[in-house]
C-alpha cells in the first residue's frame, strides 16, 4: 500500500486529507484509483497533475512503474517560461 | 538498451565542444525570418481596438461605420468568436482574454479587430468603431485586491484551497506547502528575522513583438505562421477555440526574437485566424510595443512576508513565507509556484509557505523564465542575509550550513536525489570574485535560486541523405541555440562530423506533437529524442550493412561512425562508413531514417548561486553593476557557449528587473509606461561582462546527464543584487526595482532615523 502525499489545493479534492493510501503499481493505476476514491480529483487531473516518485517528477509518463514503499507526492502540473 | 534514459557516463568526442551555430549567418545577415517577415498574396493588415479603461462593462459595440469604410474586409467582436469551450474554464479564460466578452478587464483588453487592405485603412476603421462603456471600479494593487471591499474582477471566482464560501473574491487560490511544526521550530530559535517585501510587475521584454500571418479558407483549412515557443500548443488551442480540426490547421514557428515564457500563450493569434476566416484572405497581425506591454503577459507583482529563525550556531529551526502574487485578470498558479520554490534551496525541519493567487485589473500574467521563483527568492535570500548578519556569520557559510542535499525533504514535498546547491555554494565560496577588494560606495551580495525544469512530449525525425549528410527535424522551437546542441548530439551518436548534420524546426504537419519549449526542456527532451532517433537509425544502418555483406544484422557493430562485421570469420570484411551505407541505400531497401516519439520525464531540479558587486551613488541613488558571476549546475553542457549564454541572459534580465523595470499604473488604472523609453530594460552599456562557471553534476535520468539550464539563472539575481545594494547603501532594500528614487528615499530615511536616535 502506497502512502500518497497531497500538496497544495489537491487536498481540497480529497476532502482535506494530507495523504491517502492506495495500492498501485504504475502512475496510471494510481491516478485511476485516486479518481475512483475522490471523484473531485478528476477536475485536478484535467487541469494538470504531476507525480513525484522518490523525488523524480513525472508529468506525462503514466506507464512509469511505482516501486513498493516508494515516496509518492501528487503535485500540481507546473508550467515554465 | 537503445531507449534507456539512465545516465551512462558515455565518453564524448563532440559533445562539450563549441562549433558555430547553424542559424548564426542567417541571424547576423538579416536573412532569418521572424514573425513579421512572412507575406502571402492578397494579405490584409489586421489591427485591434483595445479598452482604454481598467474595468468596464461593454454596453454596446457599433461596427457599422467601420464595415462601410472602403478597404475594410472584416470586422470582428466577441460575437464572431462563439464559446466552443464546452465548459473548459481555462480555455474560456483564454478566449475572453483574446477578446473581451461583455466586460473589459484591464487597460488594453481587446474589444474588436479589423482586417483591411493597408495599415492606414485599418487604423481609420478602428477609429470608426463606437464602444459604449460603463466604467466600473477597478483595482490594480495585489494587497488592495485582497481587501474585503475591493472591486471584484471575476464574479464567478471562489477561493480554491481556502475556507468554503459562496462570496465572490479576488483570491482565486491559496496553496500551502511545507512540513514539520513551524511554531515549535520558532520556539527553539535564538534569533528570528521577520520582514516584508514587495516586487513590481515586469515584462519579459523580448525584442520581437508578437506577430503572425493567418490564412483560413472556406474549406476549413488554415495555416498560421507565428512567433511562438510552442507551435503545436498554439495549433491545438487555436483549433479548439475556432472549432477547426487540428489536422487542418498547420502552424509554422518563425525564428523567435525572445520569448522567456511570454510566447507560451496565445494573445491575438485566434483573432488573426478569425479575421482571415471572415475576410477569406490572409491576415497579418503584428503587435506594437505598446500592445505588447498592455496586452500580453507580464509577470506578477507581489508582496510577501518572510520569517526565518535559527540557533546561535546557525542552524535554521523554522521558516515561513506568505506570498501574495497578482495573476492579472484571470486565475493562475503564480502564487502557488512562489510557495513551492521559496525555500527549495534549504534543508528545513519546519517550514511552511502559503501562496495567494490574486486577481487584479491588469493583463493576464504569463510565465517569465522560472515563473514566480525570482520574487520568492528575493524575499527569502534577503532574510537569509539579514539572519547571517545577526549571527555575525558569513552569508555563504550560513547557506552552506543549511543547504539542501541528497535525501533532504524539499519544502514542496518530495525527497531530493542528487542535487547541486551545495556544490554551487562551494564554488561561490572559493571563487576569486568573493575575495576581490571592493571600492568606495561598492557592496557585494550573493544569493541562491532553484527551479524545477521539466521534459514532456517530444518527437524527432532524422533522415540520412545518399551523400551521408543528415537532415534532422525537431519540434521544439529553438530559443537559445538548441539546433547547435542537437546537431552535436546527432553527430556524436552517428559518429559523423557536426557539419554533416542540419537541424530544422518542423511545422505541425511534419511531426507528431511536441510540447512547448518551456520549463528549460528544449535540449533536455529533444536531446533525448535525438539520441533515440540516432540509435534507431544506427540499427537500420547496421541492417543495411548486413545486407551488403549478406550476413546476419546481429553480427554487425557500430563503431565510430562505421559498421563493423564482428568475429574472425568476417575479418575479410572492411568497415562500411555511414556515407558508404547511405550511398548504397537505394539498392538496400530505400531511404534510411531514424525516429523517436517519446515522453521525456525526469528532467531533474536545478540550482544556481550568483555573486554581484554594485556601486551606488549615494547622492542620486543610481546603481551600477560592476561585476557579476553566475555558478550553475548544467548536468552536462552539450554546447557550453549556449549554456553560458543562458546563464548570462538570465542574469542580464534579472539586473533589469532588480534595478529599473516596473509597470507603473495611474490612479485611473491605465498603464503609464508602455514603451522602452519609460520602461527601461538594460542595454549593453549597463552591464558588466557576466562571468560564468558551469558545474556538471549529471542528471541520472538522461543518457547524457543533461539538466535544463534556461530558467534557473533568473532566480538569484533580484536577491543577489538587493543584498549587494543593501551592503553598498547601508540600508536594507525591500522593494524591487531598486530604482534611483527608491534607493535615495531609503538612504534618506535611514539617515533621518539615525539622526533621531542620536538626538533622542
Amino acid at each position: 500500500m502506497l502512502e500518497v502525499q497531497l500538496s497544495g489545493t489537491l487536498r481540497d479534492a480529497a476532502n482535506g486529507a494530507a495523504s491517502i493510501n492506495i495500492e498501485a503499481a504504475t502512475i496510471r493505476e494510481l491516478l485511476r484509483k485516486v479518481v475512483e476514491q475522490y471523484p473531485r480529483m478528476a477536475e485536478k487531473l484535467e487541469a494538470g497533475i504531476a507525480v513525484s516518485i522518490d523525488g523524480n517528477i513525472f508529468r506525462d509518463n503514466w506507464g512509469e512503474a511505482i516501486p513498493a514503499q516508494a515516496e509518492i507526492f501528487l503535485l500540481p502540473r507546473i508550467p515554465g517560461g | 538498451m537503445t531507449l534507456d534514459t539512465q545516465f551512462t557516463d558515455q565518453k564524448f568526442k563532440l559533445v562539450g565542444s563549441r562549433p558555430d551555430r547553424p542559424d548564426g549567418v542567417d541571424k547576423v545577415t538579416g536573412r532569418a525570418r521572424y514573425g513579421a517577415d512572412a507575406s502571402a498574396p492578397g494579405q490584409l493588415v489586421g489591427a485591434i481596438l483595445r479598452s482604454p479603461h481598467a474595468h468596464a462593462k461593454i454596453k454596446k459595440i457599433d461596427t457599422s461605420k467601420a464595415e462601410k469604410l472602403k478597404g475594410v474586409k472584416a470586422v470582428i467582436t466577441s460575437a464572431d468568436l462563439p464559446d466552443l469551450t464546452n465548459g473548459n474554464r481555462g480555455n474560456y479564460d483564454i478566449l475572453e482574454n483574446c477578446m473581451a466578452r461583455g466586460r473589459a478587464l484591464y487597460d488594453g483588453h481587446a474589444v474588436a479587430a479589423v482586417a483591411a487592405i493597408d495599415a492606414e485603412t485599418a487604423r481609420r476603421a478602428l477609429s470608426l468603431i463606437s464602444v459604449d462603456y460603463k466604467v466600473l471600479p477597478h483595482v490594480t494593487d495585489v494587497d488592495a485586491a485582497m481587501r474585503s471591499n475591493a472591486p471584484i474582477v471575476q464574479p464567478h471566482v471562489r477561493t480554491a484551497g481556502g475556507e468554503p464560501s459562496d462570496k465572490p473574491t479576488n483570491i482565486a487560490q491559496i496553496s500551502t506547502f511545507g512540513h514539520g511544526d513551524v511554531e515549535a521550530g520558532f520556539a527553539k530559535a535564538d534569533k528570528i528575522v521577520e520582514k516584508s517585501y514587495k516586487t513590481e510587475q515586469t515584462h519579459q521584454g523580448y525584442i520581437e513583438p508578437h506577430a503572425c500571418l493567418a490564412t483560413v479558407g472556406p474549406d476549413g483549412q488554415g495555416e498560421l505562421w507565428v512567433t511562438t515557443q510552442g507551435h503545436y500548443t498554439f495549433r491545438n488551442l487555436c483549433a479548439s477555440l475556432l472549432g477547426m480540426d487540428i489536422a487542418k490547421l498547420k502552424v509554422t514557428s518563425s525564428e523567435i526574437g525572445g520569448g522567456f515564457g511570454g510566447k507560451t500563450h496565445v494573445w491575438m493569434e485566434p483573432l488573426a485566424l478569425a479575421l482571415s476566416r471572415k475576410a477569406n484572405r490572409p491576415v497579418k497581425l503584428v503587435m506594437s510595443r505598446e500592445d505588447v506591454f498592455r496586452a500580453s503577459g507580464p509577470t506578477s507583482s507581489t508582496s510577501m512576508d518572510i520569517k526565518i529563525g535559527c540557533t546561535n550556531d546557525g542552524r535554521i529551526t523554522a521558516a515561513t513565507a506568505t506570498l501574495r502574487y497578482q495573476d492579472g485578470a484571470f486565475p493562475g498558479i503564480w502564487g502557488m509556484l512562489g510557495a513551492m520554490t521559496a525555500f527549495a534551496c534549504y534543508d528545513l525541519e519546519n517550514v511552511q509557505s502559503v501562496g495567494y493567487d490574486v486577481l487584479v485589473n491588469r493583463p493576464k500574467v504569463a510565465a517569465y523564465r522560472a515563473p514566480s521563483a525570482p520574487m520568492a527568492a528575493f524575499g527569502v535570500e534577503s532574510t537569509i542575509d539579514l539572519l547571517a548578519a545577526e549571527l555575525n556569520m558569513d552569508a555563504v557559510e550560513f547557506r552552506l550550513l543549511n543547504a539542501a542535499k541528497e535525501g533532504t525533504k524539499a519544502s514542496y514535498g518530495p525527497t531530493y536525489g542528487p542535487i547541486g546547491i551545495g556544490p554551487t555554494l562551494e564554488a561561490v565560496k572559493n571563487h576569486p570574485h568573493m575575495h576581490a577588494p571592493l571600492g568606495k560606495n561598492q557592496g557585494r551580495g550573493m544569493a541562491c535560486g532553484f527551479w524545477f525544469n521539466f521534459g514532456g512530449q517530444t518527437c524527432t525525425d532524422l533522415n540520412i541523405g545518399v551523400d551521408g549528410t543528415v537532415n534532422m527535424t525537431v519540434g521544439t522551437v529553438d530559443v537559445g541555440g538548441a539546433r547547435a546542441s542537437l546537431s552535436l548530439i546527432a553527430a556524436e551518436e552517428l559518429g559523423i562530423p557536426y557539419e554533416h548534420v542540419k537541424c530544422n524546426i518542423g511545422d505541425t504537419a511534419s511531426l507528431g506533437h511536441n510540447d512547448t519549449t518551456e520549463g528549460s526542456r528544449g535540449t533536455f527532451s529533444s536531446g533525448m529524442a535525438t539520441i533515440f532517433a540516432a540509435r534507431n537509425a544506427i540499427e537500420e544502418l547496421k541492417s543495411r550493412a548486413a545486407k551488403t555483406w549478406d550476413i546476419d544484422p546481429e553480427e554487425v557493430d557500430w563503431v565510430d561512425g562505421e559498421a563493423v562485421a564482428k568475429g574472425v570469420e568476417h575479418s575479410n570484411l572492411g568497415p562500411l562508413s555511414l556515407a558508404q551505407i547511405a550511398k548504397a541505400s537505394p539498392n538496400t531497401g530505400g531511404p534510411i531514417a531514424g525516429h523517436s516519439e517519446t515522453v521525456a520525464d525526469g528532467a531533474g531540479v536545478s540550482f544556481a548561486s550568483h555573486i554581484c558587486d554594485v556601486e551606488v551613488d549615494p547622492e542620486t541613488g543610481s546603481t551600477r553593476v560592476v561585476r557579476y558571476t553566475v555558478v550553475q549546475d548544467a548536468g552536462k553542457a552539450i554546447h557550453p557557449d549556449y549554456v553560458e549564454g543562458q546563464f548570462q541572459g538570465g542574469a542580464a534580465q534579472g539586473i533589469g528587473w532588480a534595478l529599473n523595470e516596473e509597470y507603473i499604473y495611474g490612479e485611473d488604472g491605465r498603464l503609464q509606461n508602455p514603451g522602452f523609453l519609460d520602461y527601461r530594460i538594460p542595454v549593453c552599456s549597463d552591464l558588466p561582462f557576466i562571468d560564468t562557471e558551469i558545474l556538471e553534476i549529471p542528471n541520472p535520468n538522461h543518457p547524457y546527464g543533461i539538466r535544463g539550464v534556461g530558467e534557473t539563472s533568473i532566480v538569484p539575481p533580484l536577491a543577489a543584487i538587493a543584498n549587494a545594494v543593501s551592503n553598498a547603501a547601508g540600508v536594507r532594500m525591500d522593494h524591487i526595482p531598486m530604482s534611483p528614487p527608491r534607493i535615495r528615499k531609503a538612504i534618506k530615511a535611514e539617515a533621518a532615523m539615525h539622526q533621531e536616535v542620536s538626538a533622542g
